[in-house]
């Protein structure tokens, strides 16, 4: 002790101050859960908190498609209608979209290349935590005081109007933009946490053109939301200014600017589109060559053109704004930018079919899925090329065409690639495979509901039936369209179902697996299933793209597919080389902090709403008592001395 | 094994023809029900600009959609694996002039729409001009809209309700309410403007003036509503636009201009003195509101309370009784109250719908009820 007293004084030291809390140690245990650092575990409570959501905005959907299924409905008040729009909205793009995407990344991102854990271990269970307090605390609305009903895009002045004017009955509002601001903080920690754990924890060898297309596009979408979410968040702030302390930045009355809310929400708003759907093109691309047996055509265009989307995505978001009144100057440019996003997008889907074609093609579960993604993507794609002829979107936008045409992009694409994903890696995850046969109902019932539920409101829109109406006179020849669109909607919920059945019957006696069950070409097949907590005994060296694959596989002159004799790993007992000890690995320990800095945030976020400042200050109290033990406790404990057993 | 990749192969042919059979038959020659708010059925030279500069790109998406469509499920099936079969794959990587096609030709594709589509945002943008043009002024407010009249020796001021005269370009001025007198803090929220079978729309923005122009081809009723969420009752923000040629739009003015009754009679009859009507509402043609319709010519109106009840004695006097109960106002400052809670009986109500039916109209036909009473 006497010998070694100066180097570790300095981390022993603060370990005392804090000991208001025992630094927990379990990295097993229901209890361990809260306390993970663990990507694998934090990722997995990202899905499965997602999926709950997913579950919570569909059942939204069944009340929003029962109470239009007929002219003049009356299941739902005008109230309550645009409330459960609003949060359908919201819900399906911060509390689906984005944190699926968090799920998925964090799950494999360090296992694609060779990393151990993501850079910021706590900061990704405190983009976690924050994930999960602001969701509750934005649902909490319904018990508190009204929900959100300004719309997920939130138009000032509408939303900006002091709450005595009577605009928009209720707080839902202040819940809308304070839950925003800090479900903001999550994502922004998350996107700078993949993005450090891409450029800096890669494995030898792992270089940017090594790496899979689906850890490049979460490096693009890391760039995005980190750039994305500060121009949203100043507009909301604002918003709250406005409403709270009748401050004028969207007040016309008093020189203020309706549509610079416009404009800074959409400079946050195409970019997040570009947010939720290029994970879903990653987890496409990751399927495709699997399931055909060929490496993807041109992996170096279809990287290029996601950069390239990313890129775009920022020249275009006025295209929100054709009837805005922006000048013909502005709308034709921004008409021409949008047509110019299209090219990178189509060369991806020719780049998709090209990948398939000559292949040797299994269609099971994950493959029709992104076959799926394809076509229904396409129809999206093709309806948003026909927004940038400007004159033809005054007369679609804000109508049930625009409905139909994200939910092509962002149901039809990125929920299907969403499944895909998961019926493809749930083995890597669970060690147990999916039920095919269910997996199979599951897309087709889903292919079914969607295209019944979405397909007709191209026609709905064009017919002249607006978005977010409560109701619609009978005699308009909207009625047989919203109401095959509520029965496809039903479709969709029972093709959910067998999703959840398919999960608990395959946690009770799924068929279990090996490391590799569908002879895939990425790193993370190369580890067992389900991955130990350091997920690499030997941190693999690179050659290749696919590297995995070549293990297994090479080619001959006529670059035909051929077995390498040895190739891989063959048995399960030979992934983990002999005499490996898990514990000569450090890995980071779990930790309270980011917890406690995360529920400090719904407490400060109730003290805005309802102005209780003494509820904001102890919630500022709170945060900065996590904040300060988070500053001072080290990533990894030190080795417990030789006396505590391990 | 050749009979089972023929079977899958005339499957996927078979699929692919039903599919785009399908969708010819749903949007083929079909343009919908004649629901006077259809963009696939325009009325006016403005809205069928529109539509002809989008089929084209219609049916060139549709060729491309269902080729992709097409070449997604023959991929699936042609290429599919059967049961035992290890194929030896060959492993194409990529095909540098493939792909550089694939950029081009769809860049070309976009860079042909661009042409028409930025010559006609900027027709359409143009101002009309000349003497024929009739220049309104379009006041979006909460849930229902204003029109006013502008051009000289025409001061009309109307409610939820254009009339317009055929083939002549009309154009719009199109704001929210200006915050007058003080204390009022803002100016409203935003709307949008939709007559899907005249034009396109235009969103109406607090401390803008925005231009929109409509023409109609011929004599008939042009629905729309209000197309940007702008609260609770936005989908009861509805409007029709009447076109009537020019005869009949003359003799239309000349009726608005000239009052049924006089200001004071009309604030009589309903009784002005108990309710405060003209608090909000105007009796005197060609002077708006405070916040509320003009009611000098109601009852000339088809429907009224933002185009969402037709004008008869039984929807009048359930609006007159208890209006929120008939259109949600949630707590809206200012809006049309429940009378009911304030005292007014229901003989009450009905009693001032029969004096506006009968006094506002040019040419009035009592209703039975009223006749009775």
């Amino acid at each position: 002790m006497t010998t070694v007293e100066d180097t570790t004084a300095i981390v022993q030291a603060p370990e005392r101050r804090v000991r208001i809390l025992e630094r927990p140690q379990a990295t097993t245990g229901k209890f361990s859960w809260v306390t993970t650092v663990d990507h694998k575990k934090i990722a997995i409570m990202y899905a499965t908190l997602a999926l709950f959501f997913f579950c919570v905005g569909g059942i939204e959907a069944l009340f929003i498609r029962l109470q239009l299924a007929q002219p003049n409905g009356t299941i739902l008040s005008a109230a309550r209608y645009n409330e459960f729009f609003t949060m359908h909205g919201t819900t399906m793009v911060f509390l689906l979209g984005m944190p699926i995407a968090a799920a998925f990344g964090n799950y494999l991102v360090p296992l694609m290349i060779g990393a151990r854990d993501v850079a910021f271990p706590r900061l990704n269970m405190l983009g976690f935590w924050v994930f999960a307090f602001g969701g509750f605390f934005l649902y909490s609305s319904f018990a508190l005081g009204g929900a959100p009903n300004g719309g997920w895009f939130g138009y000032a002045p509408l939303t900006s109007t002091p709450l005595a004017n009577g605009y928009l009955p209720g707080r839902g509002t202040d819940f809308w933009t304070v839950g925003l601001i800090m479900l903001g903080i999550g994502s922004v920690a998350t996107a700078v946490n993949f993005l450090v754990t891409i450029l800096n924890l890669r494995a030898p060898g792992m270089t940017m053109m090594r790496m899979p297309v689906f850890v490049w596009m979460m490096l693009v979408i890391a760039f995005l939301t980190l750039f994305a979410m500060p121009p949203v968040t100043a507009a909301l702030i604002m918003v709250f200014m406005d409403r709270n302390f009748h401050t004028n930045f969207f007040n016309a009355a008093a020189g203020g600017d309706p549509l610079m809310y416009q404009n800074l929400f959409w400079i946050f708003g195409h970019p997040e589109v570009y947010i939720l759907i290029l994970p879903g093109m990653g987890i496409v691309s990751e399927i495709l060559p699997v399931f055909s047996r060929k490496p993807l055509f041109g992996y170096r265009v279809v990287v290029m053109s996601g950069i390239a989307i990313g890129f775009l995505g920022w020249g275009v978001w006025a295209h929100h704004m054709f009837a805005s009144g922006l000048g013909p100057i502005a709308v034709s440019a921004f008409g021409l930018s949008t047509m110019l996003i299209a090219i990178p997008t189509g060369v991806k889907i020719f780049n998709w079919l090209a990948t398939v074609w000559g292949g040797a093609v299994r269609l099971r579960t994950p493959m029709l899925f992104a076959l799926g993604f394809i076509a229904q993507f396409t129809i999206g794609g093709l309806s948003g090329v026909m927004h940038s002829i400007v004159p033809s979107d005054t007369q679609q936008t804000d109508t049930y065409f625009v409905v139909a045409h994200f939910h092509y992009v962002l149901f039809g694409g990125l929920v299907f690639a969403v499944f895909g994903g998961f019926y493809y890696w749930w083995p890597k995850v669970f060690g147990k495979m999916l039920n095919e046969k269910m997996g199979k109902l599951n897309f087709w019932l889903m292919v079914i509901g969607f295209n019944l539920t979405f397909f007709p409101m191209h026609f709905l829109g064009f017919e002249g039936q607006p978005r977010r109406t409560y109701t619609y006179p009978s005699g308009m020849g909207w009625d047989t369209l919203n109401l095959l669109a509520t029965i496809g909607a039903f479709i969709i919920a029972m093709s959910v179902l067998v999703f959840l059945v398919n999960v608990i019957f395959t946690a009770r006696r799924g068929e279990k697996v090996g490391h590799d069950p569908w002879d895939a070409r990425t790193l993370e097949w190369s580890i067992p299933s389900p991955p130990p907590e350091y997920n690499f005994a030997v941190v693999p060296v690179v050659t290749s793209l696919d590297d995995y694959w070549h293990h297994k596989y090479t080619e001959d002159d006529e670059g035909r597919l051929v077995k390498l004799p040895t190739g891989g790993a063959g048995e399960e007992e030979e992934l983990i080389p002999a005499g490996f000890d898990p514990h000569s690995i450090h890995m980071p320990s779990p930790s309270y902090w980011p917890l406690i800095f995360a529920m400090a945030l719904p407490i400060m976020g109730y003290g805005f709403v309802f102005k209780n400042w003494y509820l904001l200050a102890v919630g500022v109290v709170i945060a900065f008592f996590g904040l300060n033990g988070w500053a001072i406790e080290p990533s990894t404990d030190p080795e417990p001395s030789g006396t505590e057993a391990h | 094994m050749l009979d089972r990749t023929h079977r899958f192969r005339r499957a996927g042919a078979a699929a692919a023809v039903a599919i785009a059979a399908v969708t010819l038959a749903s949007c083929g020659d079909s343009t919908g029900p004649n629901n006077k708010q259809n963009a696939l059925r325009p009325q006016g030279t403005y809205a069928r600009t529109i539509l002809h500069l989008t089929l084209p790109f219609f049916w060139i998406a549709v060729v491309i959609g269902l080729g992709v469509i097409g070449g997604t499920i023959f991929v699936a099936l042609r290429f599919r694996e059967k049961p035992g079969e290890e194929r030896a794959v060959t492993q194409v990587h990529g095909n540098t002039v493939l792909e550089i096609s694939w950029t081009i030709i769809p860049a070309v594709i976009l860079a042909v729409m661009a042409v028409p589509t930025v010559a006609t945002i900027f027709s359409l943008a143009k101002k009309p001009t000349g003497p024929n043009v009739v220049h309104v002024t379009v006041t979006a407010r909460q849930w229902w809209w204003e029109f006013h009249y502008d051009d000289p020796g025409n001061g009309i001021e109307t409610a939820n309700e254009l009339h317009i005269p055929v083939g002549v370009p009309i154009s719009l001025t199109l704001e929210t309410p200006k915050c007058s007198p003080a204390p009022c803090y803002l100016d409203g929220v935003n709307h949008s403007f939709w007559i899907p079978e005249l034009n396109g729309k235009k969103d109406v923005i607090p401390g803008r003036e925005q231009f929109l122009k409509l023409e109609a081809d011929k004599a008939g009723t042009y629905l729309g509503q209000c197309a940007e969420y702008c609260g609770l009752s936005h989908a009861n923000m509805r409007m029709r636009v009447v076109a009537e040629t020019p005869s009949d739009y003359a003799a239309w003015v000349a009726s608005q201009l000239k009052p049924v009754a006089t200001e004071d009679a009309l604030k009589a009859g309903v009784d002005n003195t108990t309710w405060a009507c003209a608090s909000c509402h105007s009796f005197k043609v060609g002077v708006a509101g405070v916040v509320a319709p003009n009611l000098t010519h109601l009852a000339d109106r088809t429907a009224f309370a933002g185009d969402t009840y037709l004008m008869n004695y039984d929807n009048l006097w359930k609006w007159v009784y208890d209006a929120p109960s008939r259109k949600p106002m949630g707590n809206l400052s200012q809006h049309m109250p429940n009378f009911s809670a304030a005292g007014m009986t229901q003989a009450e109500a009905q009693k001032i719908a029969c004096f506006l039916l009968t006094n506002t109209a040019t040419n009035p036909s009592s209703p039975p009820e009223c006749v009775k009473s």
